[in-house]
C-alpha cells in the first residue's frame, strides 16, 4: 500500500458528505456508480459502513414522529386522555401537511391509522389495502398506472391484477410490483418486509430485483436483504391483526413485547435479557396489554412493575 | 410481464438492498462496531497523543476489516483488542517514542472476554431512549436538521425552507450530526450501566 494514508477525520467527513446526498431526492444512477466505486478503497468503506450503520439506527428515532419534538416523553397516566387527543390532534396536522405538500400532484391520497387502529381502504378497481396499526400510506390511481407508497407502518394488499395498470408500492427507493396477488409489505424504523401469499409479486431495490412466489418473505435491514420461504399458514397467522389479535408461537418475549409496543401506547419493556429469551404461545387481543402481562406473571412467575406507560417485566 | 415468478430469487438472496455488504461488512458493522466504546477506552488508556487517536482507530479497523476479508474471525473482541495491541506496539517501536507501559496481557484488563462489557444487548426502547439523549447533546441547529430529516421524514430542501437556510447549510448540520451520533453511539459508553 503505496497510497498516503488519509486522516480518519478526513475520510469520516467525505463518508457522511456520501451519505447525506444518498438519502436525497436527486440521487441518480451515475451517483450511485461513484459511490460504488468510491467504496472500494476499504479505508473508506470502513469510514462509510460506520455512520451508515449509526445513521441507520437512527431511524428508530422515526418511532417518535407523533410526539412534539423535544418532548417525546409525554406520559403520564392520568393524562393518557389528553394525550391520544394531542395524538389524534397532531395527526390531523401532519395529514394536513402531507395533504398541502402533495397537493400539486392531482388524485394523491393519504390514509393513516393511529396506534391500535386498523383500516380498510377500497378502491374502484375491486383493490384492497388494508393497514395494520400506526401506519401511513399515499395513493395515486391515475388511468396508466397505479401507485402506492407506504411511508410506514404495515399494509395487507389485495390487488385486483390488471396489466394495463401496474400496481406498484413503493417503500423508500424499493418497489413492490404486483404481478396478481394478495401480498404484506411492513415497513419499520429499521427493516422492511414483503410476504406474499398468493400469486407473485416483483421486488426491486437499488441494484436487485427479486421474483416472489406464495411464502417468499423479503427482509431488508440496515443496508441487507434476505429472502426466505415460510408456510403459507404461517403468513395467514402473521395476518391475524386483521382480526384484533396477536397470534404467538414459540415466540420470546422480547418479540412479543414488540409486537404488543406496535398497538399500544402503553410500552413492554423486558429489562433482563434471560426473561427475554424465554417463549410463550397463544392468542392475545392486541390492544389488552393486561391480558399479556397476567401470563408473564402467573404462568412465567416473572415481576411486573408499572411506571407511568413503561411496564417494566422482569424476574 | 412475463417474468417466470421465482426464476430469479435465488440470485438476490443476501445481496445488499441499499448496498452490497459483504460477509466482512456485515461483520464488522454488527460485531465490531458495538466494540468500539470498549476499543477507544483501551487505546486512550495505552495511547499518550490523544490527537492521534481516531486515526489508531481507524487504523485497527482496517486491519480487522482485512483479516476478515480472508476469514471472519470467531472471537471478535479478543481479535480485535489483541489487533489494537499489536498496532501501539508497531507504532512504538517504529516511532520509538516512549510509550505510556502497554497493557500487553489483555486479560489483566478483564475487557478481554467475550462476554460481560458494556456492549450488552439494548432492548428497543432502551436504544430509543439511547438515540434521544445522543441527539440531546448535539448543537442545536444540527439537531433540529436531525429531527427534520430523521423525526418528520423531510428532504433537504424542505429542511432548509423549514429553517430558513441554504441547502449546504442543511448538509453540513447533518453530516456533523450523523458524525455525532455515530461517535456518541458507538464510541462512548451507555451513561447507566446496564445488565451486569
Amino acid at each position: 500500500m503505496s497510497e498516503p494514508r488519509r486522516s480518519a477525520m478526513e475520510l469520516e467527513a467525505e463518508a457522511a458528505s456520501w451519505l447525506e446526498r444518498r438519502d436525497g431526492d436527486s440521487w441518480s444512477e451515475d451517483d450511485q456508480e461513484k459511490l460504488d466505486a468510491w467504496l472500494k478503497e476499504p479505508a473508506q468503506r470502513l469510514a462509510y459502513l460506520r455512520l451508515y450503520a449509526a445513521w441507520n439506527y437512527a431511524d428508530r428515532l422515526a418511532a417518535l414522529r407523533r410526539a412534539p419534538a423535544g418532548q417525546p416523553a409525554a406520559r403520564r397516566p392520568s393524562n393518557f386522555l389528553i394525550v391520544q387527543i394531542a395524538a389524534a390532534v397532531l395527526a390531523v396536522v401532519l395529514l394536513g401537511g402531507i395533504a398541502a405538500r402533495f397537493a400539486t400532484r392531482p388524485e394523491m391520497r393519504s390514509y393513516h391509522t393511529a396506534i391500535g387502529a386498523r383500516e380498510l381502504v377500497s378502491f374502484a378497481d375491486g383493490t384492497k389495502i388494508e393497514l395494520n396499526t400506526d401506519t401511513l400510506i399515499r395513493t395515486q390511481m391515475t388511468t396508466a398506472s397505479r401507485t402506492v407508497w407506504l411511508d410506514r407502518g404495515e399494509a395487507y394488499f389485495q390487488v385486483k391484477h390488471d396489466p394495463a395498470h401496474p400496481f406498484t408500492v413503493m417503500i423508500g427507493n424499493k418497489r413492490v410490483t404486483d404481478l396478481g396477488t394478495d401480498f404484506i409489505v411492513r415497513r419499520d424504523a429499521a427493516r422492511l418486509e414483503v410476504a406474499v401469499v398468493r400469486g407473485a409479486v416483483r421486488y426491486d431495490a437499488a441494484k436487485q430485483t427479486a421474483m416472489l412466489a406464495p411464502g417468499d418473505v423479503v427482509t431488508a435491514s440496515g443496508g441487507m436483504m434476505s429472502k426466505s420461504k415460510e408456510p403459507v399458514r404461517q403468513l395467514l397467522r402473521q395476518l391475524s391483526w386483521r382480526r384484533g389479535v396477536l397470534v404467538f408461537d414459540n415466540t420470546t418475549l422480547a418479540d412479543a413485547a414488540e409486537e404488543f409496543n406496535r398497538y399500544n401506547r402503553e410500552k413492554l419493556i423486558v429489562i433482563d435479557p434471560a426473561a427475554a429469551r424465554l417463549t410463550i404461545g397463544g392468542t392475545f387481543p392486541a390492544e389488552d396489554v393486561s391480558s399479556f402481562t397476567d401470563v408473564a406473571q402467573d404462568v412465567l412467575g416473572l415481576r411486573i412493575e408499572r411506571h407511568g406507560e413503561d411496564i417494566v417485566i422482569s424476574h | 410481464m412475463g417474468e417466470k415468478p421465482d426464476s430469479e430469487g435465488a440470485r438476490a438472496q443476501a445481496l445488499g438492498a441499499d448496498m452490497i455488504v459483504s460477509e466482512a461488512d456485515a461483520w464488522f458493522m454488527r460485531e465490531v462496531l458495538p466494540l468500539e466504546a470498549t476499543l477507544m477506552l483501551f487505546l486512550r488508556q495505552n495511547w499518550r497523543n490523544r490527537a492521534e487517536i481516531a486515526d489508531l482507530r481507524q487504523e485497527v479497523y482496517m486491519r480487522v476489516y482485512e483479516a476478515a476479508l480472508k476469514e471472519i474471525p470467531e472471537q471478535t473482541k479478543a481479535f480485535v483488542l489483541a489487533t489494537a495491541r499489536n498496532l501501539l506496539i508497531d507504532r512504538v517501536r517504529k516511532e520509538s517514542v516512549i510509550p505510556f507501559e502497554i497493557v500487553t496481557d489483555l486479560e489483566a484488563l478483564g475487557i478481554a472476554s467475550e462476554q460481560a462489557g458494556p456492549e450488552h444487548t439494548i432492548i428497543a426502547r432502551d436504544a430509543l431512549r439511547r438515540l434521544t439523549s445522543a441527539l440531546d447533546r448535539l448543537p442545536p441547529r444540527c439537531r433540529e436538521a436531525v429531527v427534520l430529516r430523521k423525526i418528520e421524514g423531510l428532504s433537504r430542501r424542505e429542511i432548509a425552507h423549514r429553517m430558513g437556510i441554504a441547502e449546504f447549510t442543511v448538509n453540513r448540520h447533518l453530516t456533523e450530526g450523523m458524525r455525532a451520533l455515530a461517535d456518541i453511539l458507538y464510541g462512548e459508553l451507555p451513561e447507566r450501566g446496564r445488565g451486569k
